[in-house]
């Protein structure tokens, strides 16, 4: 098997699966195209995490991600649940392989999207505006399939971005395309083609 | 627990026979086939019933038999050796879009020697139009590579009509055969190929034994240069017991080719007609006819292939996908996505592929399981719910 057991318990029960009818947070990250999408719904009652649910289109890591993630968050505050980063989630789950830590490690993201949304809509109802019932998406998280240079769409099997013509591979450290032929990822500043 | 193994494009079993013709090769008869000594002459002797062997499997002379080390092998020798053989003829290769990667690849680092590869499409089903070949044929043409059959969705490509076009252009014809040879009658002559690749684990032989037939006299440039092996076209000390366990493999598919396929068709038909009818919203990917009798191959929407295939496994059937998560470069599937499928649906690849020994029993315990996997991920999944309320439920 290529994950750890802990990972495979998330992906076989994963915890909190499920929409929240009326959530005060909405949170929506990836996409069909990467082959990873997670939407985190959010219930926040005197500053805390009440209640989280997620849905999520993905692999195993995506699917145990977002269910760690829920687990790690309810009850916490906002700002601690603020404090959650990718890494800390793929840590908490004894580790993901390499080409999952970007796709599928959307978990912190989704539910920071939700948080994101959730103090929007606290703000609108403060100015006494409608407030959007659209889920609020971390469009910069789209990496996995976007240019680093120029942001613009890398469509299907291409790894050439056409708007800024340049060659793209993805780094084998953090999984983000970065330039072909660099010495170093322009994401993770890992070193490349190591002598 | 019950364990099904689904994925038999992947890998097939050694069979008994096939294992007891090896070992000797593998214990005692150790010696090196170019050895002048006796030992060395019967272990050349065996390479060279296996040549035989393999030459009959698919209509041609022993003399056009090159063993390699893998279908990968044979179809790089084929691409990069052929054109690069003909390179004061032009410059200008075409494959289709749905070629194994060791063809796609090889084309690909061709282009960074000067040549031009023109990659013909497929229509919905996977099948390559032989007037697209016909059309992407130029005068600085040298090479036509087009698969007989895909071991992704399983269907088989007109390669007959195909070369009948290139031996009127005077283009050589190769077909990467790895995923048909050995399940399917193959004939070169019928074919009208000049190269074709095999590979043994596809029927029963070992990993690491493979060939490519070539026709005589047909010009080729070596990969691997050195000894005086394989005619000087393919150095290295022969893999012996993967070779006499080739040999032995392509006899006994030769043999048992017609009741094996009848086996199996009838289980793959089953499958096809019943996994759709158990679970709505699946779809067939390939073509229903024209396809290989052992694999039936699936898109599941609004969840994605590597879930299916974890849960799957926890339930003992092992199956593979073209989807990106389980593919280690996160693509989905370029067979899929040239057939015009859509991403997201393509995500949902599922293919499962069937041996001889395939039971009744394997495919109605698949088809026992596999409703309530996709009813669980479908519930995980933000697409279905969006669908479900698109729908009104």
């Amino acid at each position: 098997m290529i994950y750890s057991d802990k990972v495979m318990e998330h992906f076989t029960n994963p915890r909190n699966v499920g929409v929240i009818k009326d959530a005060d947070g909405v949170g929506q990250v990836g996409n069909p195209v990467c082959g990873d999408m997670m939407t985190f719904t959010i219930k926040v009652d005197d500053g805390r995490l009440k209640d989280i649910k997620f849905q999520t289109f993905g692999c195993g890591a995506a699917i145990a991600v977002s269910s760690m993630v829920s687990e790690m968050a309810i009850g916490k505050t906002l700002e601690e649940a603020l404090e959650i980063t990718n890494t800390s989630v793929a840590e908490e789950l004894g580790g993901l392989p390499k080409n999952k830590l970007h796709c599928s490690n959307l978990g912190a993201d989704a539910l920071h999207a939700a948080i994101e949304d959730y103090k929007k809509r606290q703000e609108s109802l403060k100015r006494g505006e409608p407030v959007a019932a659209v889920p609020h998406e971390h469009k910069e998280e789209l990496e996995g399939c976007y240019c680093p240079y120029c942001e613009g769409s890398i469509e299907g099997l291409d790894e050439f971005c056409h708007k800024c013509e340049i060659e793209l591979e993805e780094c084998p450290e953090c999984g983000k395309y970065t330039k072909k032929g660099d010495e170093s990822c322009v994401n993770c500043g890992a070193s490349l083609h190591k002598a | 627990m019950k364990s099904v193994y689904l994925d038999h494009i992947a890998a097939t079993p050694i069979h008994p026979l096939v294992l007891e013709a090896m070992l000797p090769y593998l214990r005692e008869q150790y010696a090196n086939p170019q050895s002048l000594h006796s030992a060395g002459q019967e272990a050349m002797a065996a390479l060279e019933e296996a040549r035989e062997k393999t030459a009959a499997l698919v209509g041609a002379d022993g003399a056009e038999i090159y063993f390699t080390s893998s279908g990968s092998e044979s179809n790089n020798f084929a691409v990069k050796g052929l054109a690069l053989a003909q390179r004061d003829k032009g410059n200008h290769l075409v494959i289709s879009a749905v070629e194994h990667q060791s063809v796609l690849h090889s084309a690909k680092s061709l282009e960074k020697l000067g040549f031009v590869a023109t990659v013909v499409p497929v229509d919905k089903w996977g099948r390559v139009d032989p007037e697209e070949v016909r059309k992407a044929i130029r005068k600085e043409t040298v090479l036509v590579s087009v698969m007989l059959a895909n071991g992704e969705v399983g269907t088989i490509e007109p390669v007959a009509e195909i070369a009948g076009i290139c031996r009127g252009r005077k283009v050589l014809i190769h077909t990467d055969a790895v995923a048909a040879a050995g399940n399917i009658p193959v004939n070169v002559k019928e074919l009208g190929v000049d190269a074709l690749s095999l590979a043994a684990h596809q029927f029963c032989g070992p990993k690491g034994a493979a060939a490519l037939y070539l026709k005589k006299a047909t010009r080729i440039l070596p990969l691997i240069d050195g000894g005086i092996q394989e005619g000087g076209r393919r150095a290295g000390t022969e893999n012996v017991a993967a070779i006499v366990g080739l040999g032995k493999a392509a006899e006994l598919a030769a043999a048992e080719m017609v009741p094996r396929m009848s086996a199996m068709t009838a289980l793959r038909n089953k499958l096809m007609a019943e996994l759709p009818r158990r679970v709505s919203r699946v779809v067939l990917t390939g073509h229903s006819e024209e396809r290989l009798p052992h694999l039936a191959s699936f898109c599941v929407e609004f969840i994605e292939g590597e879930g299916m295939l974890l849960s799957l496994d926890m339930k003992g059937i092992s199956a593979s996908s073209g989807s990106a998560c389980t593919s280690k470069a996160l693509k989905a599937s370029h067979v899929l996505l040239a057939m015009g499928m859509d991403h997201a649906l393509a995500q949902g690849s599922l293919v499962f592929s069937l041996i001889e020994g395939t039971t009744a029993g394997d495919i109605d315990y698949l088809l026992e399981v596999f409703p309530p996997i996709i009813d669980r991920l479908r519930k995980m999944s933000p697409l279905y719910t969006k669908y479900l309320e698109e729908k009104g439920q």
